[in-house]
């Protein structure tokens, strides 16, 4: 393809803007001075911080390859009893956010904390980011090329290693590297559950007396793990590219395998991984509001957080799918290596914690766009410059979709443009766009650090209301808060499980 | 493909309409973000450090009792400083309400906050608030042992808060390092017995294997459980546990012990409040902080927040001992915002990551 300097040139623009928090951080962290940085960086602290972050990353991320990709098997390619119900089950995750997470878990065991009892609730909570994806990739791919494996004599265990990991090899390695990334950046789990991470020593300088310094030039060691991060998942991906499907023709169901006497195990540990993920924070939650008697706000109150949740998630959503547009347009249609690396580039933020991201913007409200300060669109920045990547791969496959081909074919049969765009193009993309604003507005929804410095002043939400009950112990205001957020969650989650072809029933048995 | 470029047309149309946003108020940069003139608008914007659900009804009171309507700002309170030092002088605030002395002395060194009027500072004891009169107390708070008594028995409890590093107490207390109150706790160990007795606390601290904690609500929740026989916190923490109980403080398992003959460990700190310089002159400003040091907030916080008065005549919270009778430490309040050395100190004694 030519490459087009129009979208080219967005894409630029879209990522500038999504880079102005590592501005910050440069110009911040070169204020310091080198012999400041020097002070903060080279402790053992550090090095310490930055193995057991990296630890843990790789802990979770291995976690949930196996649970996601586990549960996305079992739901798309056996014969699993249920397995609809199972596949939104395996999805739900994604709406309760780490702290609360971690919250039920502390409150439900004694001393639930450190390294491994942080990476089980951090795998828990995330594994969906693979599920999701690799479910969709499961349901989607050819399986022609596995029948081929097959009547090549190769064994089933060999055929998915051989031959159906590969093809859902990208799927893999992109759901991978989200939950990797938010391992980085997590601060709820790791907060409550006492994980020593760089992100929680980056709160804990910032509410150490306010030191913005050591706190700043922490988070620039996290820009480089992220840098690393990325480095390692590109080279897979290299690889990996040849094994994508090359159209979206007519599809055909994939074979289901019999389960025999493992479904009734399968089942179990389906349910099992429920149970941990949802069914502990809600009879936590449930108790929490059975025994205090502190009582939240009037329903106005409840009603009025829960609206502005919806009002600033939904800002964020569509203002990072306006900046992931021209770049994920771009990676799909004129693939390269400068492509590649403005696509990179939008992930940088990614793994840098709400509160560095808040301040940056912070500093950019007051100081460049000051009419913007505190109000919806600057935080809808930050969500923007924290989320991007989720937006930015869901464009880039919905867009692989559509393949070019198409577009020509029907303007070579003499449909105008605009026919072409609304008969093709859209139909084809706009579902997987969809998915991908779904993906961010729910994790907008979640968001706490970065709302609490550039939310509007007076406006609460959902997540905001929830800490500042449990800031004062007032567990029982706080649950009916926390409960809201879940269910509302819930539907952009079931979206997303609906999206990712599980629930079809064309697959039946 | 011209389709291609026609969304790509539109989307760079919708970015670069946001770009030029971005720019236009990147121009209007030089506008005085300072509109405030000494007349009312019946309108301040305060930054609270304090809790929502501990401020917003006495705020509303407030509303009421003068028809001035405040627009609040949520967050702990070092993250409303660090949001103000970000902000400098085009800061929306015009109050800063602290948990902390040392985050308003912090805020304060900076030049960002107005000298406040004699008048206004006058009302409370000078242990209480700036030398420079620059931020005022609204309210005192001590710190104290609270312990279970069926895993700690009364005869056991420590005279100093430096026995705590004995081997009685190995695995036994919870602390809160990243707190602002354990901050300002081991600065004032630092001003009354110097840098080395601080170092050796936090060291011997280390050594008999504290529970660490992100605050104090937690601490409080494990004693009164019995999963943790005692803990370092402030007093009025008891007060909010038990309300959230539907109890009194008395019902509660947990009990509070006051460090006597001025141990460090009984230190007095403030909450307080602080003026943006921009609104030094504002009248509902100047209300608002009548406000807080007049008998109805004050009475508020005794009964609502159980922490102390510290205008004289009004009661202080009940089931606790009253402000007078507590034997504190001998430290100016005014000496706590030396926070760098003291947050280096507990980095370096590995309580925290």
């Amino acid at each position: 393809m030519v490459p087009r300097p129009v979208l080219f040139g967005t894409a630029v623009v879209a990522v500038a803007v999504a880079l102005i928090p590592v501005a910050y951080l440069g110009v911040r962290t070169a204020e310091a001075g080198g012999e400041r940085i020097a002070e903060e960086l080279l402790t053992a602290r550090v090095g310490l911080l930055a193995l057991r972050t990296l630890g843990l990353a790789a802990v979770v991320t291995a976690g949930c390859l196996l649970l996601g990709v586990g549960s996305a098997f079992l739901v798309t390619r056996t014969d699993l009893p249920l397995r609809r119900f199972f596949g939104v089950l395996a999805a739900l995750p994604l709406a309760v956010p780490t702290y609360i997470a971690g919250f039920a878990w502390i409150s439900t065991v004694d001393r639930f904390e450190g390294f491994w009892p942080g990476a089980l609730v951090l795998t828990l909570c995330s594994y969906p980011y693979v599920f999701l994806p690799v479910a969709a990739a499961l349901t989607g791919a050819d399986p022609a090329q596995e029948e081929v494996s097959r009547s090549l004599g190769r064994g089933a265990w060999r055929t998915f290693t051989d031959v159906t990991l590969r093809q859902i090899r990208p799927a893999l390695t992109g759901g991978g590297l989200l939950v990797a990334l938010y391992v980085l950046s997590d601060f709820g789990a790791a907060s409550i559950l006492r994980v020593d991470t760089f992100t929680r020593a980056i709160f804990i300088a910032f509410d150490l007396g306010f030191d913005r310094t050591a706190a700043l030039v922490l988070s620039t060691v996290l820009v480089v793990l992220t840098v690393l991060l990325l480095a390692g998942e590109s080279a897979t991906r290299r690889r990996g590219e040849r094994y994508a499907r090359v159209g979206a023709g007519s599809r055909r169901p994939p074979a289901r395998s019999r389960l025999g006497w493992a479904r009734w195990p399968a089942v179990a540990a389906l349910a099992g991984v429920a149970a941990l993920a949802l069914g502990v924070p809600a009879v936590s939650l449930a108790q929490r509001m059975a025994v205090g008697v502190s009582r939240p706000g009037s329903l106005g109150e409840i009603a009025v957080a829960a609206g502005n949740s919806l009002w600033l998630s939904l800002a964020g959503a569509a203002l990072t799918m306006l900046l992931a547009l021209p770049i994920g347009l771009l990676s799909a249609r004129a693939p390269g290596a400068l492509t590649g690396l403005l696509e990179r580039l939008s992930y940088l933020t990614h793994a840098l914690p709400g509160v560095v991201i808040g301040l940056s913007l912070v500093f950019f409200g007051i100081n460049v766009a000051y009419p913007l300060y505190q109000t919806t669109w600057l935080l809808a920045l930050g969500y923007a410059a924290l989320f991007l990547p989720l937006a930015v791969a869901a464009v880039a496959g919905a867009a692989a979709q559509a393949p070019p081909i198409l577009e020509e074919v029907a303007r070579s049969l003499g449909r105008g443009p605009v026919a072409v765009l609304r008969t093709v193009t859209l139909p084809l993309t706009l579902p997987g766009i969809g998915a991908g604003a779904a993906l961010v507005f729910l994790t907008c929804m979640k968001e706490l650090p970065a709302t609490l410095l550039l939310r509007p002043t007076g406006t609460d939400t959902l997540a905001t209301e929830l800490w500042t009950h449990t800031t004062v112990n007032a567990y029982a205001a706080a649950a009916p808060y926390a409960a809201l957020l879940v269910l509302l969650s819930s539907v952009p989650t079931w979206l997303l499980a609906a999206r990712s072809g599980i629930l079809e029933s064309e697959g039946g048995r | 493909m011209p389709t291609t470029p026609r969304k790509a047309a539109l989307a760079l149309t919708a970015a670069s309409l946001l770009v030029l946003g971005l720019a236009a108020c990147g121009a209007e940069d030089d506008a005085p973000a300072q509109a405030e003139t000494p007349t009312s608008d019946k309108k301040i914007t305060v930054y609270s450090g304090r809790s929502e659900s501990l401020v917003k009804p006495l705020l509303e009171q407030f509303t009421q009792a003068t028809g001035i309507t405040v627009e609040t700002r949520y967050g702990n309170t070092a993250a409303m400083a660090t949001q103000l030092l970000e902000e400098g002088d085009r800061s929306p605030a015009d109050v800063f309400l602290a948990q902390d002395a040392g985050a308003l002395g912090a805020v304060a060194k900076q030049g960002l906050f107005a000298t406040l009027d004699g008048s206004v500072t006058d009302k409370v004891p000078t242990a209480y608030r700036a030398r420079s009169g620059q931020w005022v107390g609204v309210t005192a708070r001590a710190r104290v042992l609270v312990y279970n008594p069926d895993l700690v028995p009364e005869a056991d409890l420590p005279a100093s808060v430096f026995d705590l590093t004995g081997p009685a107490w190995k695995g036994k207390i919870g602390v809160a390092p990243t707190n602002a109150s354990f901050q300002t706790f081991v600065t004032a160990i630092k001003v009354q017995h110097g840098e080395a007795k601080a170092k050796e606390f936090l060291a011997g601290l280390k050594a008999n294997d504290p529970q660490v904690r992100d605050g104090n609500g937690p601490i409080l929740d494990e004693v009164n459980s019995g999963k943790l026989p005692a803990g370092l916190l402030n007093h009025y923490y008891l007060g909010e546990l038990a309300k959230e109980q539907g109890t009194t403080p008395d019902g509660l398992k947990a009990k509070l012990h006051f460090f006597p003959g001025g141990d460090s460990g009984g230190l007095v700190n403030v909450s307080g409040v602080g003026v943006l310089t921009k609104a030094a002159q504002d009248p509902d400003v100047k209300t608002f902080v009548d406000y807080l040091l007049g008998p109805d907030a004050q009475k508020y916080f005794a009964e609502q927040t159980y922490e102390y008065p510290v205008v004289a005549g009004v009661e202080g919270p009940a089931g606790v001992p009253a402000l007078s009778s507590l034997a504190v430490p001998d430290i100016d309040l005014n000496d706590l915002d030396a926070l760098e050395a003291t947050i280096a100190l507990i980095k370096e004694s590995g309580l925290v990551p």
